[in-house]
C-alpha cells in the first residue's frame, strides 16, 4: 500500500492542492502548506474532522499569510459592519468567497464548536453569506473574524458593502404583486368557467353574483398589481415617448372598464379572466426577466478594492486603525506587504516595491525612492513602508475617474432596445385601427362602434409582445450563466449583438499578471549568477526585473561603469568583468529570428565569452486564437497602460497599428469615447480598475476575472477567463437571440391580426378574448425557450 | 342551488388565508434563500465516520 502511494500525486488533505513540499500532519494526513495543517489541526482538535467525510479536499488552500484584521478592535469600524448590537448580543453578516460546498455549511454553521461565545450561525449559500450572532460580552468581532480566518474562511470586508448595506432594502413587491395576481387570476378563471359552459335560464341569478365577484376580483388587479404600468406610461407620455407600457396600460384600463361597465348594467359577463390573465402573465415576464447573481457585483468600484481601514502612526509612534473616510492630509500611515496603498502619498521610510498592475496596467513592480509621490492603488511587496498622505482619498489619482461625467451620468448613448423601437410604432398602428374602428361604425351604431373601439384595444393589448423579449433574454442568459459568462441584465444581450468594435486591454486581459516563465538556458556557475544579478539590479526595464525576480536574494556586487542601450541592452563592468546582457542582436549580431514571438530572449555575454540566455514566455491566456477569427468581422483594438516593450509578441494577434500603449486610465476612457463618436458601438475586455472608466463608457463593458469572487471592476458582464475562447460563439448566439425575438414578434402579430379580425366588427365575444391571450402567451413562451436553446446548441455552447 | 354562494364563500375565504400565509411566510424571509435548506437537510448532526476501503 505504502509503496503505490509514492507513484501517484500527493493531494493535500485539505484543499486538494498538489504538494510539491510534503508537510506531514497528524493522523499520516497530507497537507500542502503549513496554512492547511493548522486549519486541520484546529478542526480535528475541536472534534469537526467531519468537515473532511462530506467532500473530499473541502478547505481552499491557506499557503497565503494571515491578513490583519486590527483595524476591526475600533469601535467605529466594527459599529459600521455589525447588523445589530445590544448590551448581550451582536449579530453580523459577513461575505465569504471560500463558501462552495455541503462542508462549508456545516462547519460554518457548527462554529459554536470552536467557540462557544456564538449562539448562531446561519449560512446563505448561494449569497456566500453567514449570519452570526454572538455574545458580545464573552468574544468580539475582531476575534469571530479571526476564528473564521483560521479556519480558512476569511471574510471579505471591504469599504462598499459598508456602504451598500445602507441602501438595501428598497426592494419593491413584485412578488407580492405576483401573489396577489394569481390568486384573483385562478379565482376568476374558476368563477367564469360557468359562463364558458353556459348557464340555464333558471340560474340567472348566478350569472350576475359570479359577475359581481370576478369584477371585486379585478379591482386589486388595476389598483395594485397594474399599477406599474400605468405609472410608467404617464411618465413615459409626460417625456413623450411611447413605449410598451403605454398600449398596456391602455388595455388593462379599458378591459377593466369594459368590464365594469358590461357587468353592472348586466349586459354581459365582461373580460375579467382576460383582464387578470393579461396582468399575471405581464408580472412574471417582468420576473423573469429580473435574474439576479446573488454572488456577483456589477457595481464595483475602488471601495471595494481598497482596504477598510489602514495603520496610522501618530507624533508618538503609537499606531492606531483608521477607517479610510476619516484619513487626512498630512497622517503618516504605514503599509506592510501585500497592502494597498489607499490614498496619494510621499514615502518617508523603507524600500518601496510597488505593484501597480491593478492600477495601470504595468505588470513588474516599480521601486519608489524617499520622498516621492506614490499614487493610490498601488500594492507595497517586501518590507512595511510608511508615508505621509497628501491628498484624501476620495481626491487621489485613481479615484479621481470615478469624478468623470461617464460615472455620473445615467447611459443614455446605449442602443435601444428591439421592443423600445418597435413598440413606438405598434402603439401609433394600435390607436390607427382603434380609431379607425369607431369611427368607420359611428355614423351606423354607436354602441357597436364603442364596443369595436374597446375590443381593438384589448385584443392587440401587445402582452406576447411584452413577454416575447423577457422570455427569450433570460433564457439567453442562463446559458451564457452555464456558459461561464454572467450579463448584469437582459438587456445586454441585445447589446452584445449590435457591437462592431472590440477593445481589449493587455495586462490580466491577454496576459496573466504574474505568471511568466522564465527559463535559464546554459550552465551559470555562482559568482556569474551574482554578476549579472548586480547588472540587471540596475535596471529599470521589465525584462531586467524578471530576471531578479528569478534570482532574488543573490548578493549584490558593486558597479564600476554602467550602459544601457534602450531596445538593445546592457553592458556594465562589475568586479572588473565586463558584463553584457540584452537581446541576441545585441550580444550575437546578425539578425534576430522571428520564428517564435511568443518568447523573449535575454543574452549574457561576460568578458566576450557568450554564457548562455534566458527565454521569457509572457503567459497568454488560452483560447487567444480567436482575436485573429474575430478581426475578420469586428475592428480589434488593444489598449495597454503597458510600456510597448510586447508589441512585437503581439503583433501576431493585433494589427500593430491598432495597439496603443502607455495609456492612462483617462486614456483609455477617452478613446472609447472617440470611437463611440464616430458611430461605433464599443465592446471594452478588462479586469482592473484601469479599465474601470473605460468599462463604464463603452456601450458594453466586459470584465474578465479567473475567480468571479474577486474584485472585478464595475461592468455590464463578467468572464470567467477560461471562457475567452468561446467569445466568437457568445457573439453569434445573442445574435440567434435577437432573431428569436424577431421571429416570436411575427407570431404575436399573427394573433393580433386574427384578433383584430374579430375586434374591428364589433363582435368579439369574452370567450375568443379569453382563449386567444392565454394561448399567445403560451405559444410565446414555449416558442423563445426552445428556440434559444436550439440556437444554443448551434452554437455549440453548453 | 343557493349551496354555490355558501361554498363559493368558503372557497375564496380558503384562498385568502393561504394568500396571507404567503405574505407572511414572504415578509419573514422564508423566501430570501430557497437554496441552502436543501443541503442543510442533507446534513447530519453527528454523521458517523464512514469506513475507508
Amino acid at each position: 500500500m505504502k509503496d503505490s502511494r509514492i507513484l501517484e500525486k500527493l493531494h493535500c488533505y485539505h484543499c486538494g492542492n498538489d504538494c510539491e513540499e510534503e508537510f506531514a500532519g497528524p493522523d499520516e494526513k497530507v497537507f500542502c502548506c503549513n496554512g492547511c495543517r493548522e486549519v486541520y489541526s484546529i478542526l480535528s482538535q475541536s472534534g469537526l474532522s467531519n468537515y473532511y467525510t462530506f467532500n473530499k479536499h473541502p478547505g481552499a488552500t491557506k499557503d497565503k499569510l494571515n491578513p490583519r484584521f486590527d483595524y476591526l478592535k475600533e469601535p467605529d469600524i466594527a459599529k459600521d459592519l455589525i447588523d445589530y448590537a445590544d448590551d448581550k448580543f451582536t449579530i453580523v453578516t459577513f461575505y465569504i468567497p471560500a463558501i462552495h460546498c455541503s462542508s462549508c455549511i456545516w462547519l460554518l454553521e457548527h462554529l459554536n464548536k470552536l467557540d462557544p461565545a456564538i449562539h448562531y450561525s446561519r449560512v446563505d449559500f448561494l449569497r456566500k453569506q453567514v449570519n452570526i450572532r454572538f455574545d458580545n460580552n464573552i468574544t468580539n468581532l475582531h476575534s469571530v473574524v479571526a476564528l473564521l480566518d483560521s479556519i480558512g474562511y476569511e471574510p471579505l470586508i471591504s469599504l462598499q458593502d459598508v456602504i451598500k448595506k445602507q441602501t438595501v432594502g428598497s426592494k419593491d413587491n413584485l412578488v407580492k404583486k405576483i401573489a396577489v395576481a394569481g390568486f384573483c387570476f385562478g379565482n376568476v378563471m374558476l368563477l367564469s368557467f360557468p359562463e364558458y359552459l353556459g348557464i340555464s335560464h333558471y340560474e340567472q341569478s348566478f350569472r350576475y353574483f359570479f359577475g359581481l365577484l370576478n369584477l371585486a376580483f379585478c379591482v386589486p388587479i388595476v389598483a395594485y398589481c397594474g399599477t406599474d404600468y400605468f405609472r410608467s406610461a404617464w411618465a413615459n407620455l409626460k417625456n413623450r415617448i411611447l413605449n410598451i407600457d403605454f398600449p398596456l396600460a391602455l388595455g388593462i384600463a379599458v378591459l377593466f372598464l369594459r368590464t365594469a361597465f358590461e357587468i353592472l348594467s348586466h349586459n354581459g359577463s365582461g373580460f375579467a379572466d382576460t383582464c387578470c390573465g393579461l396582468v399575471f402573465f405581464l408580472l412574471i415576464g417582468k420576473f423573469v426577466q429580473r435574474k439576479t447573481y446573488y454572488h456577483l457585483s456589477f457595481e464595483r468600484d475602488y471601495r471595494s478594492f481598497f482596504p477598510v481601514a489602514v495603520q496610522v502612526t501618530d507624533e508618538n509612534g503609537a499606531e492606531r486603525s483608521v477607517s479610510l473616510a476619516d484619513i487626512k492630509v498630512g497622517q503618516r500611515i504605514l503599509i506592510r506587504n501585500n497592502e494597498i496603498i489607499p490614498a496619494d502619498a510621499i514615502l518617508l521610510k523603507g524600500d518601496a516595491r510597488i505593484d501597480f498592475s491593478f492600477v495601470t496596467g504595468e505588470s513588474v513592480p516599480i521601486n519608489k525612492v524617499l520622498g516621492e509621490v506614490i499614487y493610490a492603488g498601488g500594492r507595497q511587496t517586501g518590507e512595511a513602508i510608511e508615508l505621509e498622505v497628501v491628498k484624501p482619498v476620495s481626491q487621489s489619482y485613481l479615484t479621481r475617474l470615478w469624478n468623470n461625467e461617464a460615472f455620473t451620468l445615467t447611459q443614455q448613448n446605449r442602443t435601444k432596445t428591439f421592443s423600445e423601437t418597435i413598440s413606438k410604432y405598434f402603439t401609433i398602428v394600435l390607436l390607427a385601427v382603434a380609431f379607425g374602428s369607431l369611427f368607420f361604425w359611428l355614423p351606423t351604431d354607436f354602441h357597436r362602434a364603442l364596443s369595436a373601439f374597446t375590443a381593438v384595444l384589448i385584443i392587440a393589448c401587445p402582452c406576447a409582445l411584452a413577454l416575447s423579449t423577457p422570455f427569450t433574454m433570460s433564457a439567453a442568459l442562463s446559458i451564457l450563466d452555464k456558459n461561464l459568462f454572467y450579463l448584469k441584465n437582459t438587456a445586454v444581450v441585445e447589446q452584445l449583438a449590435h457591437i462592431d468594435t472590440i477593445v481589449f486591454d493587455k495586462t490580466g486581459t491577454i496576459t496573466v499578471a504574474g505568471a511568466d516563465r522564465i527559463i535559464l538556458h546554459g550552465d551559470i556557475t555562482a559568482y556569474q549568477k551574482q554578476l549579472i544579478y548586480s547588472v540587471c539590479a540596475n535596471s529599470g526595464h521589465p525584462l531586467s526585473r524578471l530576471i531578479c525576480q528569478y534570482w532574488e536574494g543573490t548578493q549584490r556586487l558593486g558597479t564600476s561603469s554602467y550602459f544601457e542601450t534602450p531596445g538593445k541592452g546592457i553592458t556594465a563592468t562589475i568586479d572588473n568583468h565586463l558584463v553584457d546582457v540584452g537581446s541576441r542582436l545585441f550580444i550575437k549580431g546578425g539578425f534576430q529570428s522571428k520564428s517564435n514571438t511568443d518568447t523573449t530572449e535575454v543574452h549574457l555575454r561576460i568578458d566576450q565569452q557568450y554564457i548562455g540566455f534566458f527565454s521569457i514566455k509572457q503567459q497568454y491566456r488560452d483560447g487567444l486564437e480567436i482575436i485573429n477569427s474575430l478581426g475578420k468581422t469586428y475592428n480589434i483594438y488593444l489598449l495597454s497602460g503597458d510600456h510597448g516593450h510586447e508589441r512585437e509578441a503581439l503583433s501576431g494577434m493585433f494589427n500593430p497599428d491598432l495597439m496603443f500603449f502607455e495609456k492612462s486610465p483617462q486614456d483609455k476612457l477617452d478613446f472609447i469615447k472617440n470611437q463611440q463618436e464616430r458611430g461605433r458601438k464599443v465592446m471594452m475586455i478588462g479586469d482592473g480598475l484601469n479599465d474601470a472608466g473605460a468599462l463604464k463608457q463603452s456601450d458594453l463593458g466586459i470584465a474578465i476575472t479567473d475567480n468571479v469572487n474577486n474584485f472585478s471592476p464595475g461592468s455590464d458582464a463578467i468572464l470567467d477567463g477560461r471562457a475567452l475562447s468561446r467569445l466568437p460563439q457568445f457573439f453569434k448566439f445573442s445574435k440567434d437571440t435577437l432573431r428569436v425575438v424577431y421571429g416570436s414578434f411575427c407570431i404575436s402579430l399573427s394573433y393580433n391580426v386574427v384578433g383584430l379580425s374579430y375586434a374591428v366588427s364589433g363582435k368579439l365575444s369574452p370567450l375568443i378574448a379569453a382563449i386567444l391571450m392565454p394561448l399567445s402567451t403560451v405559444t410565446i413562451i414555449s416558442f423563445t425557450s426552445i428556440a434559444t436553446h436550439l440556437a444554443a446548441k448551434r452554437r455549440k455552447l453548453r | 342551488m343557493s349551496i354555490i354562494y355558501f361554498l363559493i364563500g368558503c372557497s375564496v375565504l380558503l384562498a385568502l388565508i393561504f394568500l396571507g400565509a404567503f405574505f407572511w411566510a414572504q415578509r419573514h424571509g422564508q423566501h430570501d434563500d430557497l437554496y441552502t435548506p436543501s443541503v442543510r437537510i442533507l446534513l447530519d448532526d453527528e454523521p458517523i465516520e464512514e469506513e475507508k476501503k
